[in-house]
């Protein structure tokens, strides 16, 4: 069985909109009757993405993919790419802009977040060329 | 004379008569006179430093009461930003709207998102760069107030806009006349406020005529109420009423409106001494190269505000936390035209702030100066200790009362008691602590 299927493009070039997808999706499954913690675990790992996409790389597309038993999320993007994914793993490295550190970004906290609320995580990325995340979390 | 309304007031049974708040007023606003406090109306900003500051209470806002709901069909709640930083352990905004409906309002327009588009406007503004830099922010009304009647070189930076809240009342009562069919008149949008200057700015609002929002009510005085309706909320489904963003909910607290201007090169000062001390620099033309400055009277920001009831530093934490994870801002301006007219009526002040000079003293520039030379005189010939005991802030304001016509020198109570062969405690020669010859450590 194919499950539901959505598509998200996020616009790199408006900050002020970052993070819409996430909520979007956020609200289809609530109206799906997804589990309160699915939900919680999908909208974090899908904002930290989504907001990833917009401060660090020119923005791009979401593919998000729901069976009965699985959700996953690849989130696509044509920015700079990143030079080393350990080290961007890590908590608290971060190259953020001083403009968005007001609104509470720059933390470096963001792709351990997507790590610690997903099942699977994996990270594709050239410089110059661009990055993929792959997300999946399993719904039983 | 113009008429005043001030929802700082006093109550007169409490008042003993001491000199805390007069010394912490900013527009030195306040004598004590016959044993009382009375504020000078046409000085008062509204800040609420002197209803923090009273030991006894006796200063207080006044606000309306929940009954005003019953004055309208039709009722739209604006619950402020920092309202939603009240509350323990709130997961989702919708709760608190959702017990809002339950409370008795037909409909929420939060106040945040009135700030996401007073911020799109802010940017549109900016990048156009018609105004004089650095910009100063004109949310907060005391600090408004306050620039109108002490900095008049700086008016011209204050941003035109009106606050969210004026915005908030517009757009919801525009759009629940348009869905109803009601007359605005049978309309009411009420505002839930964390200040009392918020109460004078929408009975005797700056930069418009007349304010849309049609009562107050106090943060305090619904947040009892909504606490059990929260909690059936909670245990149901609830409708998605919230439409705002990380921008418009940070507005609750000191940054947070320029945090909305992606843009860091701003200055953020809180607490109304902090504020003044920033205007003064403004003046003397210091921070040329910031583009935006950002004043809130209450320490912290409007979590700060007096009508609040969670303590200021936990409540910015309480916010910070529920913005986490929410989209940058819900609500753009995109393309759209500030100069068209009905956009122009929501956002843009249609009356400019002007200077009211109630701190000078004479209408005429050469007696005023004649005066205050006399003042100069009177005030060195005072005793320099800013004690109070006149019932005035400083020995200056003394000075300048005196030439008012409103006081005497001699009420000054060191003079007095100096005529009668008393030497007062701060010019004895004794020292503290200094006891049968030994010196002890106070
Ligand atoms: N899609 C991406 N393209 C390019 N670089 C990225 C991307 N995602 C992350 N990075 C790099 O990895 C670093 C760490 O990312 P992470 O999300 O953990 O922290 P952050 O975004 O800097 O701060 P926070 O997420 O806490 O707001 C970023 O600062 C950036 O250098
Ligand atoms: S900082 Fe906010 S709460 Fe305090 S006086 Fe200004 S508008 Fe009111
Ligand atoms: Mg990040």
């Amino acid at each position: 069985m194919s499950g539901l299927k959505w598509t998200f493009e996020v616009d790199g070039n408006d900050f002020t909109r970052a993070g819409e997808a996430s909520s979007s999706l956020k609200k289809k499954l609530r109206a799906l009757g997804v589990s309160p913690d699915i939900i919680r675990r999908v909208s974090i790992a899908l904002y930290e993405g989504e907001i990833n996409m917009v401060i660090h790389a020119n923005g791009g597309t979401i593919d998000v993919e729901m069976t009965p038993d699985r959700i996953d999320m690849v989130l696509k993007d044509t920015g700079k790419g990143i030079p080393d994914i350990e080290q961007a793993m890590q908590a608290g490295w971060s190259t953020a802009a001083d403009e968005v550190r007001s609104l509470g970004f720059g933390a470096g906290m963001g792709l351990p977040n997507m790590k610690k609320n997903t099942d699977e995580m994996r990270i594709e990325s050239t410089v110059g060329v661009g990055t993929t995340v792959y997300m999946t979390i399993y719904i039983s | 004379m113009q008429e005043f309304f001030h929802s700082v007031t006093l109550d007169r049974d409490k008042c003993r008569g001491c000199i805390n708040c007069i010394k912490r007023c900013p527009t030195e606003a306040i004598r004590v006179r016959n044993k009382k406090a009375y504020i000078i109306a046409e000085r008062c900003i509204d800040c609420g430093e002197c209803i923090r500051v009273c030991p006894h209470h006796a200063k207080r806002a006044t606000c309306d009461s929940l009954d005003i709901l019953n004055k309208y069909k039709y009722t739209i709640a604006l619950p402020a930003p920092s309202f939603m930083a009240q509350f323990n352990n709130l997961e989702d905004i919708d709760i608190v709207l959702n017990a809002l409906i339950d409370f008795g309002f037909n409909e929420i327009f939060e106040v945040a998102k009135a700030a996401e588009i007073v911020s799109a406007a802010t940017r549109k503004l900016m990048e156009s760069r018609k105004l004089p830099r650095p910009v100063i922010s004109s949310a907060c009304p005391a600090v408004t107030r306050l620039i109108r009647v002490r900095f008049p070189g700086l008016i011209d930076q204050v941003l035109p806009l009106h606050a969210p809240i004026e915005v908030a009342a517009r757009m919801a009562k525009r759009a629940a006349a348009a869905k109803t069919g009601l007359p605005l008149s049978e309309i009411g949008a009420i505002f839930i406020s964390p200040c009392p200057a918020k109460v004078t700015a929408t009975k005797m609002p700056l930069g418009t005529e007349k304010s849309w929002v049609d009562g107050v009510v106090a943060v305090s005085d619904i947040y009892p109420k909504l606490l059990g309706l929260m909690k059936d909320a909670a245990s149901h489904e609830i409708a998605m009423l919230s439409e705002t963003g990380k921008i418009g909910l940070s507005w609750g607290s000191s940054g947070g409106e320029s945090s909305g201007l992606i843009n860091d090169n701003y200055l953020a000062a809180d607490g109304i001494e902090n504020v003044i001390r920033v205007l003064e620099d403004l003046e003397d033309e210091k921070f040329r190269d910031v583009d935006f400055i950002e004043l809130n009277a209450c320490s912290g920001g409007c979590v700060g505000g007096v009508l609040n009831v969670e303590n200021p530093y936990v409540a910015k934490t309480k916010l910070y936390r529920i913005r986490k994870h929410l989209p940058v801002s819900l609500n753009h301006l995109e393309d759209a035209d500030l100069a068209d007219p009905k956009l122009k009526n929501d956002l843009s002040w249609d009356t400019p702030l002007e200077f009211v000079p109630v701190m000078k003293l004479d209408e005429d520039v050469f007696e005023a100066m004649k005066k205050m030379e006399q003042a100069e005189e009177i005030c060195q010939s005072l005793e320099g200790l800013d004690c109070g005991s006149c019932g005035a802030p400083s020995c200056r304001a003394l000075a300048e009362d005196v030439v008012r016509g409103l006081a005497s020198i001699d009420d000054c109570v060191f003079r007095f008691k100096e005529k009668n062969g008393y030497v007062p405690a701060p010019f004895r020669s004794e020292q503290v602590g200094v006891k049968d010859g030994k010196e002890e450590t106070v």
